[in-house]
């Protein structure tokens, strides 16, 4: 299962095989919705970016699947170490969205006080760990809280995101040796995106096997799965999380999909690879594909489906607006005092007197 | 009250917070069953059980960022790297992560983690097993850094550090691990018993950080220092006969400030000693803040009596090592200046 690729969907829009799950629909339209407003969200903000309402942004366009089902699967109590290309593990959660738009306008109301980067969310009470720029520096905590959790007798599991490329990073075999001697109750994901910026997986050594296989060297069961499958996604990571759940240890699971857009807002994905290339991607778009089986399901339609999405966009763009009145990037920030805090504890005499200096 | 070594009284301080809090783990490299190489925690797995203190793989990358993570899920744990020159494969992890983790997520999030290492030299260790990278640290904000320099001081400092909420580098001195080392590396070696800082309660108790202590009153030059380094001092103080003021600082962040200023404004010079290496090692920053805050009372330049800007060195590390020669020579020389 390290070396194939696990799916349900097919190209009917039909669920079948061992692995597909039986899902109520509105679960599934939950699904729906989580993958929809996230789309429809992280292009509005785009353009946001384009309209200099922000310094930065990134999307997750062709890989809402992964986050959406993983976070209706995994409990309220787990914990997610994210990448910033998980924005649906929120949205299916019903993470306020004025929340995301004035964090990413680092505007006075930003619930990280201007302190991040746009994007670079963190959000306690969502099961989601605070997320950083620096690519898989925190793969290994998801194990320390896995085993926190475990020493204490508690129920809650681990699961961490990091993307193909940074797998070559220490970080991820470490914390592949420490989950495997620990039997730690964790769930790796590592979303194989083809592209890690300019550079196609071959050079994360995607052509030499796939990534699930790195599992087999810890002792660790790895599985591959189709990342635009929605209920391929949920039933692996349902299998992993009763593993963990049954004091049976870790899986690494490979989540193969497409990053249908480019890096960030930094980068134009044309000079590196075909323009045309996300069409010609093999396994789909993961909302066409859930929206489809709905559809065969006789759960959904297509007027439905226009309506529905218009209303989450007309909820999208009152929250944008709602945010741009307090401000968008440079013309709203929280107090400059706030730069000030959180970096101990309690603040020694440097924070303070620097403070007092700058007039803060 | 029990005579300790510094050994036995970092035994001693993890095995009172083992027994009294159930948060506290204890791991790394050869820690648990062979109870650390330098056997700091001899005897607490047995005591305490492998759930509590127990064997990491060789991956300081990974028991950090294992530390980080059970930290931020709620417990305190404790972590040792073998020596501190095997620190720096969790220097993203200590930097990136730890020091930034309450800061970055609004305080949902934070690091009460405490990393253990020996440090420094005198043993003959070499390149490997004798650096002493405290200014590293230092220059990152958001972590505390702490070097004891005898036993009372360790067990009570690293209490304080296992129950502070913010990450703390807790460096231990080596050379002094077994007894106080003043530097005349051709002397016979003393252990602590007999020392009166070798007295140690053997429960409970705290010294907090950021407290500097005076180690010797004095009135002509204020001398700084940390670690192994306090004893050469008063060494030096002791063989030169000058009225030397000998301030421990014992932990470098938090650092107390007043105590340094009030000290040199007394005194009028000033003089820093550390074993790591002269060029923005943590001396510079020392220097900085006397010359900023006492420039008006000072009656000479700052001096800086510090290993030389090489790697740390084998046949030569008693040319390396800023021995009591070093000391009395600066401490005449900013007399006479």
């Amino acid at each position: 299962m390290a070396y194939g690729l696990i799916r349900v969907l097919d190209e009917q829009g039909r669920a079948v095989g061992p692995w597909a799950p039986t899902l109520e629909p509105d679960v599934l339209r939950h699904g729906l919705r989580a993958m929809l407003l996230t789309r429809l969200f992280e292009d509005r903000m785009f353009r946001s970016h384009r309209q200099g309402k922000t310094s930065f942004f990134m999307k997750s366009t062709g890989e809402e699947a992964i986050s959406a089902a993983q976070s209706m699967v995994m409990g309220p109590r787990d914990m997610c170490f994210s990448t910033y290309r998980v924005l649906a593990w929120l949205m299916a959660r019903n993470y306020p969205v004025i929340d995301l738009v004035n964090q990413i306008f680092s505007n006075e109301k930003d619930p990280l006080k201007g302190r991040q980067l746009p994007i670079l969310y963190s959000a306690r009470g969502y099961g989601f760990y605070s997320l950083s720029g620096n690519l898989g520096s925190r793969f290994g905590h998801a194990v320390g809280w896995a085993m926190a959790s475990a020493y204490k007798g508690d129920d809650s599991l681990a699961l961490a995101y990091i993307g193909e490329g940074s797998t070559a990073e220490g970080d991820f075999h470490e914390a592949l040796t420490f989950a495997s001697v620990y039997h730690a109750p964790v769930i790796f994901c590592i979303t194989n995106n083809q592209w890690a910026i300019s550079s196609y997986s071959g050079i994360a050594g995607g052509e030499e096997t796939t990534f699930a296989s790195k599992a087999i060297g810890y002792g660790l069961p790895g599985l591959r799965v189709d990342g635009n499958d929605f209920l391929a996604v949920w039933a692996v990571t349902e299998w992993a999380r009763a593993r963990a759940k049954a004091n049976l240890g870790a899986t690494v699971i490979e989540l193969f999909t497409y990053r249908g857009a480019g890096h960030s807002t930094s980068d134009d994905p044309a000079r590196y690879r075909p323009a045309d290339e996300a069409k010609s991607w093999p396994l789909g778009d993961p909302i066409d594909r859930l929206k489809q089986y709905l559809i065969t399901q006789g759960e959904w339609d297509e007027t439905r489906h226009v309506q529905f999405e218009a209303e989450l966009a007309e909820g999208i763009r009152a929250a944008i607006k709602e945010g741009e009145a307090v401000g968008t990037l440079g013309q709203s920030k929280p107090p400059v005092s706030e730069m000030f805090e959180g970096v101990f504890e309690h603040p020694d005499w440097r924070v303070q007197e620097q403070k007092r200096e700058l007039g803060a | 009250m029990p005579s300790m070594s510094m050994i036995q009284a970092l035994n001693s301080a993890l095995d009172v917070m083992l027994g009294e809090n159930p948060d506290v783990l204890v791991f790394g490299e050869d820690v648990g069953y062979f109870g650390g190489v330098f056997r700091v925690t001899d005897g607490l797995q047995k005591k305490h059980g492998l759930k509590r203190c127990f064997d990491t793989p060789i991956s300081e990358g990974g028991i950090i960022a294992t530390a980080i993570g059970m930290g931020a899920y709620g417990l305190r744990p404790v972590a040792e790297i073998q020596f501190a020159d095997y620190i720096l494969p969790a220097f993203d992890q200590l930097v990136s992560e730890a020091a930034r983790l309450r800061y970055r997520s609004n305080g949902e999030f934070w690091a009460p983690i405490t990393v253990r290492a020996p440090y420094g030299g005198g043993i003959y260790g070499g390149q490997t097993h004798s650096q002493s990278p405290e200014a590293l640290f230092a220059h990152v904000t958001g972590l505390c850094t702490v070097i004891p320099s005898n036993p009372y001081d360790a067990k009570g400092l690293l209490i304080a550090s296992i129950e502070s909420n913010d990450p703390v580098i807790f460096l231990e001195p080596k050379r002094i691990y077994h007894g106080p080392f003043d530097g005349h590396h051709e002397s016979q070696v003393k252990p602590w018993a007999g020392h009166p800082l070798a007295e140690v309660p053997a429960g409970h108790y705290v010294v907090p950080l950021g407290k500097a202590q005076l180690v010797r009153e004095g009135n002509d030059v204020t001398i700084l220092a940390y670690g192994t380094m306090v004893h050469v001092a008063a060494a030096a103080i002791e063989e030169s006969g000058i009225d030397g003021e000998l301030i421990d600082l014992r932990s470098i962040v938090p650092l107390d400030l007043d105590a340094i200023t009030a000290s040199v404004r007394k005194t009028g010079r000033c003089v820093i000693v550390h074993e790591a290496s002269r060029f923005a090692g943590f001396g510079a920053e020392l220097s900085a803040l006397v010359q900023e805050r006492c420039f008006w009372h000072l009656k000479s330049p700052i001096a800086r009596v510090t290993g030389w800007d090489t790697p740390y060195p084998h046949a030569f590390e008693w040319d390396y090592f800023p021995g009591p020669a070093r000391v009395i020579k600066a401490l005449v020389q900013i007399m006479e200046a």
